[in-house]
């Protein structure tokens, strides 16, 4: 096992290193000049630009300003952003916020994907069934801005459950209203996965042979469908991961959540590379964390796969 | 009698009544056209400690009726009319509460697959144990424990505490069986329904294990219905038999009386198509086939495997005496992965040597993991041998290469064993065929197109197939259609790998047949793979038979059967079912 984990870190190198390099380039390759975007309609006097871009290596060739940037990050460094600020500071801030949003917003998702793709599934065509496939499609088929704006409006302003925009302060409270939306933006796919394996794992022989030895319903379903079930369910989790890092960028501007979501994407409008790659190499080592996590988690699921030791 | 009845039990009804009584039962299946019926007018009883078997082909029924007693039907399976009397008590109409107090604990239910049938994710103990608590024959972690080696114990599972905390994927096949057979029988059961316990094993399996369930039956007095579609081996099992065909139950009664006297065509041709009896008769008339007379009733619809095994052989005889191919010491190693960087050396095919003469068959023989398959990938060159060579109509075929390697596939032509995965779901039935062809450069778009014509007539299959999907087909057309296409090219060897295993008796016979007469039309060599020595007595010249990667006994069909020389190959002839059954041959 352990084996397997070290293994699987290891094949994150060169992927870690190749997203580096193409965000770092295609940052590089973006039209005008950084600096210059911070100084706003003023023009700066000429000495001052040419001392910023010498702190920044801005007047280096592309190569050279990318290897000191990753020499920079292997010893635990991720520069310093245009404000000044170092990039390690921001990260810290705000990475705690967006997974304390994202693992909320995947407990929610479980839950529901859980419960309502039992359901459908033991009572295929039924009227349940036949509305979560209607809200299911309505979900999917709105933009998660959409979602966002609903939800503030109607459980925020109208109805005044959640507080409307969450602020400094990130309580796990303060994030139920973001959490939610997140969730639903990718709770449609789970449930029907749930509903499609409750189904095919409800007329396997073991069912069938389960009942036979004289067990009932209330044992049967939990015990021998839902848990099978469970197994297809769980890789789709760990792939919607990516997918609420996504959808936190916009739902964390529309409620203001101080995460990563919104940091990235004033960096971005700003074209500060040491900020942008920094973030996107965090995010993708998260990926792959959670993603080793959850083939973990599948081998406990399924005995039947065992990693080489 | 019965050894525990659990408390709360409902007694029997009236004693010395029938155990089961089936009035009437029908079954549909609701489909996008209506209702579809299943079981028309199914009746029966099981007396106490009775044993009966129910026969049939697939799609006869008799799984239907199986799962219809029990009330299990699969899918949009529904009990449309009848009575299932089990013990006084209406089973058909009973509710889900009542039919949970029966299941288990009164009925005992082994399953058809050991493969599909045990939950992969939970350990083989967690599975014995929770039945055991469901139907309350022990409380207290300790007890339940306890019980449920004793459960396994008793199904003969050797070391069934050590093995409690195992998964079902890391037990063979035989082993599964055995804990579904334990499982089934934990709560001494008044009947044991068994729906083709055996057919997914080995021959030597399927017979010690039957042999165990009939033991444990007897002790316990449970009354078992047995269903299969092996007349020989239902004949073995059970006092009475139940022929059942298209829903429809054609002939009952005790099971020698209608092996020897079968009065319903149906009977008479599943009689006439069984393997096991087949070779059994063969063997009766006295060690060759030439000396059998023909003095039996011909069934009605022809198809007898002893005159297709007769046929087949006075055309071999005529055949002349050369080589086809000649294996010597021939040895595969497969590298088994055992963690890390290590490997581990598994030999598949140990120094193996035989020689198939041309226009003859050549049976290989053996259980699974005999290392059978493996051979036939080796000579098909499908893997590489470790060491040893092959030669093919004199060429060596180690170093065939390109061009080379082409002709040779040309010559020699694989059927599997699977109709179902061998055939491309999305590629029409001509095209299937005229692949080989395409792929040869053979002829233009009209001779090809004339080619499959003739090929679908050469194995009996109308030409407007062509045109159809493998979905559309049935399994006996679909292997019909893989030796059509093995034929395209015109080889003179063909490599059958389980080419009838998967497939019913009656079925099995046709193709059976069909190989028979396309040899003598076509003077092909076969090599024919199998675990069932049944069919190897009908259809073979010489038999080869391999244990654990190694050939121990080779000889011809007759010497085979007539004086086994291997302890090994006496226990796979024993384990034909049909043996102490005396039929009017």
């Amino acid at each position: 096992m352990a084996y397997y984990i070290v293994r699987r870190l290891l094949q994150a190198i060169p992927v870690l290193i190749g997203t580096t390099f193409l965000i770092y380039f295609m940052v590089f390759a973006m039209p005008g000049n950084p600096l210059l975007t911070l100084f706003g309609d003023r023009t700066p006097p000429p000495a001052l630009l040419e001392r910023l871009e010498q702190q920044y290596l801005l007047d280096q060739p592309f190569i050279i300003q990318y290897l000191n940037y990753l020499g920079n990050v292997v010893t635990g460094n991720f520069g310093i952003s245009f404000s000044g600020q170092s990039v390690n500071d921001i990260l810290a801030r705000t990475f705690p916020v967006t997974l304390r949003l994202a693992f909320l917003a995947i407990t929610i998702e479980m839950v529901i994907a859980l419960s309502v793709g039992l359901i459908s599934g033991l009572r295929k065509g039924g009227i349940f069934d036949a509305s979560a496939l209607v809200v299911s499609l309505l979900l999917i088929s709105l933009p998660i801005f959409v979602l966002c704006f609903i939800a503030q409006f109607f459980f925020a302003v109208q109805l005044g459950w959640f507080s409307p925009t969450v602020g400094a302060d990130a309580s796990i409270p303060k994030l139920i209203l973001p959490a939610i939306v997140l969730a639903l933006f990718v709770v449609a796919t789970a449930i029907r996965l749930t509903r499609a394996s409750v189904i095919e794992t409800s007329t396997a022989d073991f069912v069938r042979t389960a009942y036979s030895k004289g067990l009932g319903r209330r044992r049967v379903v939990p015990v021998h469908i839902l848990r099978n079930s469970l197994i297809p369910v769980t890789t789709q989790l760990g792939a919607d991961f990516g997918l609420l890092i996504v959808g936190a960028t916009v739902t964390e501007g529309i409620f203001n959540v101080p995460g990563v979501g919104n940091t990235l994407y004033q960096a971005i409008i700003r074209g500060e590379r040491p900020t942008v790659v920094s973030f996107v190499t965090v995010m993708v080592l998260l990926y792959l964390i959670v993603n080793i996590l959850i083939d973990l988690i599948y081998a406990v699921l399924d005995p039947r796969i065992r990693y080489v030791k | 009698m019965s050894a525990a009845v659990p408390a709360g039990a409902v007694p029997a009804s009236a004693p010395g009544g029938p155990l089961l009584e089936v009035r009437n039962l029908e079954v549909g299946f609701r489909t996008q056209g209506g209702m579809v019926t299943a079981l028309n007018g199914v009746s029966f009883t099981i007396e106490q400690g009775e044993s009966v078997a129910i026969v049939g082909e697939s799609g006869s029924g008799k799984s239907t009726t199986a799962h219809a007693i029990i009330n299990l039907l699969p899918g949009s399976g529904r009990i449309t009319g009848g009575q299932v009397l089990f013990e006084g008590r209406d089973l058909a109409t009973a509710s889900r509460q009542e039919l949970e107090e029966v299941r288990g604990k009164r009925i005992g239910f082994v399953p058809q697959d050991p493969m599909s049938n045990l939950n992969p994710v939970w350990s083989v103990g967690f599975q014995v144990e929770e039945t055991i608590r469901a139907n309350g024959l022990a409380t207290g972690k300790r007890e339940v424990r306890k019980k449920a080696i004793e459960v396994l114990q008793q199904a003969g599972l050797q070391d069934a505490d050590r093995r409690l905390r195992q998964f079902p994927h890391q037990f063979s096949g035989g082993m599964r069986q055995r804990v579904l057979i334990g499982i089934g029988l934990a709560s001494s059961p008044r009947l044991l329904i068994a729906d083709e316990p055996t057919s997914a094993l080995d021959v030597t399996v399927q017979r010690r294990i039957l042999d165990h369930l009939e033991s444990l039956t007897e002790t316990v007095g449970t009354s078992l219905l047995f269903i299969t579609h092996d007349l020989g081996l239902a004949a073995e099992r059970a006092e009475k038999l139940i022929v059942m065909y298209k829903g429809k139950i054609v002939e009952a009664g005790p099971s020698l009386e209608i092996l020897q006297n079968p009065l319903h065509p149906y009977t008479q041709r599943l009689i006439a198509a069984a393997p096991s009896l087949a070779s059994r008769r063969i063997q009766a008339s006295g060690q060759h086939l030439g000396s059998l007379a023909h003095t039996e009733a011909a069934p009605a619809s022809g198809f007898d495997l002893i005159t297709a095994a007769e046929e087949r052989a006075e055309q071999v005889e005529a055949a002349p005496r050369e080589p086809a191919v000649v294996v010597e010491n021939l040895t595969k190693v497969f590298k088994i992965r055992s963690g890390g960087f290590k490997s581990v050396d598994f030999t598949a095919v140990d120094d193996v040597s035989f020689s198939i003469q041309k226009g003859t068959t050549t049976a290989l023989v053996g259980e699974s993991g005999s290392g059978k398959s493996t051979v036939a990938k080796l000579l098909l060159k499908l893997e590489n041998a470790t060491s040893g060579s092959i030669s093919v109509q004199g060429r060596r075929i180690e170093s065939l290469r390109g061009r080379e390697l082409l002709s040779l596939r040309r010559a020699m032509q694989p059927v599997f064993q699977d109709p179902y995965g061998s055939l491309d779901p999305l590629t029409n039935i001509g095209n299937t065929i005229a692949e080989p062809l395409k792929v040869h450069k053979v002829g233009d778009r009209a001779s090809r197109r004339e080619r499959v014509f003739e090929l679908l007539d050469q194995v009996s299959l109308p030409r407007v197939i062509a045109g159809r999907y493998p979905n559309e087909l049935s399994g006996g057309q679909r292997q019909r259609v893989a030796i059509a296409r093995a034929l395209a090219l015109k080889p003179d060897i063909v490599v059958l790998d389980e080419a009838v295993s998967a497939l019913d008796v009656l079925v099995q016979a046709q193709i059976l047949r069909l190989l028979a007469e396309l040899q003598g039309e076509l003077g092909l060599t076969y090599l024919f793979i199998t675990h069932d020595l049944a069919v190897v007595r009908v259809i073979a010249d010489n038999v080869c038979v391999m244990q654990k990667g190694r050939i121990v006994e080779a000889a011809s069909t007759d010497q085979v059967f007539g004086s086994p020389q291997e302890q090994y190959t006496r226990d796979l002839l024993d384990a034909i079912p049909g043996a102490g059954i005396q039929l009017g041959v």
